[in-house]
């Protein structure tokens, strides 16, 4: 049973990470344009200046 | 004039945001071609697209106007319109919220189910106690930060004492959550903690999904005040000029406007002649001559020489203010209209509430125990909650408007598909709705290098003419010829050289019926005519309408010959000369009359009308205003997605009725068994997530609502 006291912070803290990670991203601007983000995979940047 | 020369600007000073509007990007080509296009450039530090919103900001220099950045769209191939300066500003602020709340549910739903699975499978003892603690440790702050959006929402309704479907729900998770702590605290059995958060995550799913549509195209009001010139050149007793900001000009004063600067303020001309642009007010194309004691109106652009203009009008007082007022108490009247989860609710409410007391006091009456008690009146709190009701409405017009999205038709707000589902009439407008709206030229007499050379003439300048000219020469693929001295000469035209020889684009010795300019190339001169043709499947879409049951007629600010011509081609009747006010009159007269007008229209004189409409769709050509108080927004040459929008809406409406039918039945069925007690708080979490899932799974099936045709 002492194997979940380190189990339950881990599983918590996973959680948590990812939690954070999304809070990041959405204040990053990466949830603005879903749209946009699909359709640029197919952008070609081989003479992409910029 | 040569716009796109001067944005080789050297002065490298301070850099400015600038955002532009392009409804007309569509594919990942239309992404790459803008940002190279605009990057590329002296001056322009970055240019970002949002395909979303069909925006694009651009980062540059302080020496390019948003003027110039429309040029240079134009020149890539996209109509493009500068909005509002606010790049920072987010319009979607709630929406983030209720993400946030969402992200956190999840979170605390997860993590809870994890250690309620390990108590239901048998764990006992301290065990149990630690992972109950554990739970009530995730839950109080999952709950008491996802639950805000609920808890404001029945405060607000409690302190105005009405109630809203956030009342049962906040009560519910409350009273789940309170009595699973008196359980923890007491070691017993059974926490409620799982049910509480679980019901949150999919309350908040469903309204993040109605967030999320309702946002999607949302702009100010206030981009169609800034539309009008922000400043004017004021002419001194001493004769001296002085410039000043719109908002200090007082009527008057005497403006000195020059070529291609807006007006700040409605005048009248005192001196010199020119031609305005007045198509951002009336949606005509066709620029107007102006002389002498004509009258002119702010956001109309000046597209020839200076003028001398006395200010009659300014701020609050001009048309374009005027205009904006009338939108805005049309759509004031508009918005009452309340939404149908909303009437809903207010009979739902209280029916759950008085079933949940019903529960407790009955059971209490029966010789069960207060806690028992309790517990199912939880039970009969969450079953009932009305979340499949709650997403019927929301999940139905998510489906609808992205399958019209994929069509090329934006819609605003859910609310609009309710309406469209409702009318029974159209109205168009004529110029740039059923019309295309720019001038077209006929450009098929004139061989390659009178092309060519026409559309490096045209290229130069912004006369509306010029604009149209130019636009069809490019469709056409043709390249401009390499003509050199260009300049243009007001009131006369454009000229330059070719290879040694005169080249110009002037207007026609002798007036005729329709607009054309002469092409001379030496000392040969060619006319070409210009006319603004009907959208391609505008008479299709109208016997599409009519089959429909609506009936259709035209309001234009147009000359009456013209509106009767279309209006004859396309067998409806037709009104011309008709103001915004007068569009406004008549449609509040069809809606006295017990109709449901749908409003298609694009210019800023529609925009009123737009807003009074039970229901309206502007082009993704029309002015900002406009698509502001339009319902939805089509974008493309072919008027076939109003039509598209009527047929979907009308299935919508139908999901949304077997939605609703559904949810009545589920409760029908599963408030009895609650009643009776044979339903924990969990099982009916699980039971209440089902009857969503059927839901949304039905409102899939409008995914395809809009194939088919078109």
């Amino acid at each position: 049973m002492s194997v979940l006291l380190y189990l339950i912070p881990i599983a918590l803290g996973m959680g948590g990470i990812g939690l954070a990670v999304f809070f990041w991203a959405m204040r990053d601007g990466q949830f603005e344009d879903l749209d946009g983000a699909a359709n640029r995979i197919l952008i070609d940047d081989e003479n992409d200046a910029s | 004039m040569n716009a796109p020369a001067a944005i080789d600007v050297a002065a490298h000073g301070q850099l400015t945001d600038t955002r532009l509007t392009v409804p007309g990007m569509r594919c990942a080509g239309c992404i790459a071609k803008i940002e190279r296009g605009l990057g590329g450039v002296d001056g322009i530090a970055s240019a970002r697209v949002n395909f979303s919103a069909k925006r694009v900001a651009v980062r540059h220099d302080k020496g390019i106007s948003e003027q110039d950045l429309v040029v240079r769209l134009q020149n890539l191939g996209f109509e493009a319109q500068a909005i509002a300066s606010n790049p920072l500003a987010r319009d979607d602020r709630e929406t983030q919220t209720l993400l946030r709340a969402l992200a956190v549910a999840g979170f605390g739903m997860m993590n809870i189910m994890l250690l309620s699975v390990s108590v239901w499978s048998g764990a006992g003892g301290v065990t149990r106690e630690l992972f109950h603690w554990l739970s009530a440790l995730i839950a109080i702050p999952v709950v008491a930060y996802s639950g805000r959006p609920f808890f404001s929402s029945a405060a607000m309704a409690l302190r105005y004492r009405r109630t809203n479907m956030d009342v049962p729900i906040s009560i519910g998770v409350v009273l789940a959550t309170g009595l699973s702590i008196y359980e923890t605290l007491m070691g017993g059995e059974h926490a409620y903690f799982d049910s509480a958060v679980m019901l949150l995550f999919f309350l908040l799913a469903g309204r993040a999904l109605d967030d999320t549509m309702r946002n999607k195209t949302r702009s100010g009001i206030g981009a169609l005040l800034s539309r009008m010139g922000r400043s004017a050149g004021v002419v001194q007793p001493d004769g001296t000029i002085v410039r000043m900001d719109a908002d200090e000009l007082k009527p008057g004063m005497l403006m000195l406007l020059a070529a291609g600067e807006a007006l700040p303020a409605d005048g009248v001309v005192e001196k010199g002649t020119a031609s305005i642009d007045n198509s951002m007010l009336t949606g005509e194309s066709a620029p107007e001559a102006v002389g002498h004691g004509a009258l002119v109106h702010a956001g109309a652009i000046n597209l020839l020489h200076p003028i001398h203009v006395r200010v009659t009008a300014t701020g609050s007082d001009t048309a374009i203010a005027e205009i904006a007022r009338l939108m805005d108490e049309a759509g004031q009247s508009r918005s009452r209209y309340v939404r149908i989860a909303d009437r809903a609710s207010r009979l739902y409410a209280p029916a759950v509430h008085s079933l949940a007391l019903l529960a407790f006091v009955g059971w209490m009456l029966a010789g069960a125990g207060w806690h028992q008690s309790l517990v199912i009146a939880i039970a009969v709190l969450i079953i009932t909650c009305p979340c499949a009701m709650g997403l019927a409405v929301p999940a139905a017009q998510i489906v609808a408007s992205g399958a019209l999205i994929r069509k090329g038709l934006l819609v605003k707000d859910g609310s609009a598909l309710e309406r469209l589902a409702e009318v029974d009439a159209v109205v168009f407008d004529k110029t740039g709705t059923l019309t295309l709206g720019d001038m077209r030229a006929d450009v098929a007499a004139l061989d390659s290098e009178q092309q060519s050379i026409a559309l490096a003439l045209a290229q130069a300048s912004l006369h509306p003419v010029s604009v149209g000219l130019a636009k069809t020469l490019s469709e056409r693929g043709q390249g401009p010829a390499d003509v050199v001295h260009i300049e243009e000469v007001s009131g006369q035209g454009i000229k330059g050289s070719f290879s040694g020889r005169s080249v110009a684009l002037r207007r026609p010795r002798q007036r005729s019926g329709t607009t054309s300019v002469d092409l001379q190339i030496g000392e040969e001169t060619t006319s070409i005519d210009f006319a603004d043709e009907l959208r391609p499947d505008a008479g299709e879409t109208v016997t599409r309408l009519q089959a429909m049951g609506l009936s259709a007629t035209m309001l234009s600010g147009d000359a009456e010959q013209a509106v009767s011509d279309v209006a004859l081609e396309l067998g409806i009747s037709g009104r011309g000369g008709v103001d915004p006010a007068g569009k406004l009159r008549a449609l509040d007269a069809m809606k006295a009359k017990g109709r449901r007008p749908l409003m298609v229209g694009d210019g800023l004189n529609d925009g009123p009308a737009l807003a009074a409409a039970h229901a309206s769709i502007a082009p993704g050509t029309a002015s900002d205003a406009s698509q502001q108080a339009a319902d939805a927004v089509f974008i493309g040459e072919r008027l076939k997605p109003v039509a598209l929008a009527v047929q979907v809406a009308r299935r919508t409406m139908a999901i949304v009725r077997q939605n609703f039918g559904f949810a009545i039945g589920y409760n029908i069925l599963a408030v009895p068994l609650a009643l009776a007690g044979f339903v924990t708080p969990l099982i009916a979490a699980i039971a209440m997530s089902l009857s969503s899932l059927v839901v949304v799974g039905n409102s899939l099936r409008l995914a395809r609502a809009a194939e088919g045709d078109v």
